[in-house]
């Protein structure tokens, strides 16, 4: 017969020493270490390098340091046509090409007056949505992997096989699409794709609630995440935290909504936000279950794309694409559109030639990941992967 | 308020500061000479009616003769916009920081830095962010020229891309 003993196993610092260490008033074990995590590290979802300091097993300083993935997309832009940037923007965030190609898209179509038919621009949303859905599914999947949960992780991956499997039929890439061009897109839509896609939607909508109770209502998950890795309302609008981390935080904030783009504004769709559920606003828990909620509003938005283009005659969507770039006007113009981590804008400066002037991209990594040095101090290193897992960076944007 | 008002609000509570147009097509910007830009910068954000409390985008451009930096600011309690730029030339690239106004402005502009060597000066931690720090030239000025040889590795620029009808 076993017996059960007290077990005294210290617990580690509490919130209140934490405090004190973190103040500088008392250390925990006297001794600082310094760790570097990454950047070959499977948490560290690419290539970033986080130099961590630590006291004990708590961090008192965290600095990421980035670009060793930098491609020069900047430069690359000032040097090739305005069409031909297109397939330079599906490698900045690889996990959501479509959206990059519509940011990119609309931004110039703005600076040069294109307008597109309502057809086109249902198209794109449709297919900005399904990428939304295939990179929440990335998101969430790695997330429970660095979790430590396996299982959603296959789960996860093979709903996003069918979405990739709906781009291949619709443009022939996978991964990387060069779909959405500057005033059209490159393939109208296949015979019997639409067929496919409700298909999609009856598929995954049973999906959400089945990981839900696979993953997202398991109690060694929630206390896992909940109260971990907070970041609170005001400090994402100071260091323009944007997408889903803000939602999290209970900011309604959302450019489909606010600034609707491509004809969002005639949709119903509502916004997720995060609600504290699991702790406190904007912890861990809240930016993971944003992500689900809106997988479940991207269902819907498809849907309604796509009844609106089994209604609707065809048409050449490559109609509005001008026929030469040699001359367009001049000017600077800033556009931004919300790619699904966060809002992705480009400042674009033309001076009436065949290639752009100067390319800004304010990627959502970049600015997302800038908050890590205020929010990590005083996690657990264990935290830190919550930390990172739950932003959703893609080094790739970061580092451009 | 719209981009003229907001012009107008500036230029009257900052009578002296050389606040002037831009008359940048589709989207005109606001020109704030670089003395002043802090105190304007704090103003636009701390002032009830403007209340920017978002720096959305910040951008560097290289004019052959001068370097400018955009600053893209929203409100979200007013919904209304603004755009600044701020000129220097380019001998002597120095602009003040707005990282203790908005702290998104602390990665963009060690990214102006790295990538078109404009200082700014007061910031907490200028230093390269996206190419290695012994790197040397700023990769997006006009007259940039790779080096050689970095650590021995031999860098031989290759002609990107042809650009088609170069217009």
């Amino acid at each position: 017969m076993t017996q059960v003993h007290d077990l005294d196993i210290p617990l580690g610092p509490s919130r209140e020493k934490m405090d004190l260490v973190l103040a500088g008033v008392e250390d925990v074990h006297g001794e600082r270490m310094r760790i570097q995590m990454g950047p070959q590290h499977p948490a560290t979802h690419g290539v970033l390098r986080v130099e961590i300091e630590t006291d004990g097993e708590m961090i008192i300083t965290a600095t990421p340091h980035i670009g060793y993935l930098h491609r020069c997309f900047e430069k690359v832009a000032e040097n090739v046509t305005w069409p031909q940037v297109v397939p330079f923007t599906d490698r900045l965030d690889y996990c959501s090409s479509m959206n990059n190609n519509l940011g990119w898209s609309l931004a110039v179509e703005k600076l040069f007056g294109i307008e597109v038919s309502e057809r086109v621009q249902t198209i794109r949303v449709l297919a900005a949505e399904l990428n939304r859905i295939a990179n929440h599914c990335v998101a969430l999947a790695a997330y429970s992997l660095d979790i430590g949960a396996w299982t959603p992780f296959l789960l996860l991956i093979q709903e996003r096989e069918h979405v990739l499997d709906l781009f291949e039929e619709l443009c022939g890439g996978r991964l990387l699409l060069n779909y959405i061009w500057i005033g059209g897109l490159s393939h109208d839509i296949p015979d019997g794709w639409l067929v496919k896609v409700h298909e999609f939607v009856e598929f995954m909508q049973p999906k959400m609630p089945e990981l839900n109770q696979l993953l997202s209502f398991n109690k060694i998950f929630i206390e896992r995440l909940g109260n971990v890795a907070v970041i609170p309302a005001d400090v994402c609008l100071q260091y323009g935290v944007t997408g889903p981390n803000i939602r999290g935080a209970g900011v309604k904030w959302d450019l489909r909504k606010n600034e609707p783009y491509s004809g969002y504004e005639t949709y119903d769709f509502d916004i997720p936000v995060g609600t504290g559920e699991a702790g406190q606003f904007g912890d861990a828990y809240d930016r993971y279950m944003v992500r689900v909620k809106e997988i479940v509003q991207s269902l819907r938005i498809i849907e309604q794309a796509a009844t609106r283009l089994d209604n609707m005659p065809g048409d050449d969507v490559q109609a509005a694409i001008p026929k030469t770039f040699a001359k367009v006007p001049k000017g600077e113009v800033y556009f931004r559109t919300e790619q699904p981590k966060g809002e992705l804008g480009f400042y674009i400066v033309s001076n009436g030639k065949s290639k752009p002037y100067r390319v800004k991209c304010r990627a959502p990594s970049f600015s997302n990941l800038c908050v890590m040095p205020k929010v990590a101090p005083g996690l657990l290193i264990a935290d830190m992967v919550a930390l990172i897992g739950s932003i959703d960076i893609v080094l790739g944007d970061g580092d451009r | 308020m719209t981009q003229s008002e907001i012009l107008e609000y500036l230029q009257a509570s900052f009578p002296d500061a050389g606040i002037e147009p831009d008359e940048t097509e589709p989207e005109p910007l606001i020109i704030i000479p670089p003395e002043h830009l802090q105190q304007v910068a704090a103003f636009l954000r701390d002032d009830e009616k403007l209340h920017f409390e978002c720096l959305m985008c910040l951008s560097s451009i290289d004019y052959d003769e001068e370097l400018h930096t955009v600053y893209n600011l929203y409100s979200m309690k007013h919904d209304h916009k603004c755009s600044l730029r701020c000129k220097v030339s380019r001998e002597d690239p120095v602009i003040p920081t707005l990282t203790f106004i908005w702290h998104t402005a602390e990665w963009h502009e060690r990214e102006s830095y790295d990538l078109l060597g404009i200082t700014y000066e007061g910031h907490p931690d200028l230093r390269r962010i996206l190419n290695p720090d012994d790197w040397e030239g700023h990769p997006l000025r006009k007259d940039y020229e790779p080096q050689k040889k970095w650590h021995d590795i031999p860098l031989t620029p290759q002609p990107l891309l042809g650009g088609g009808d170069d217009g």
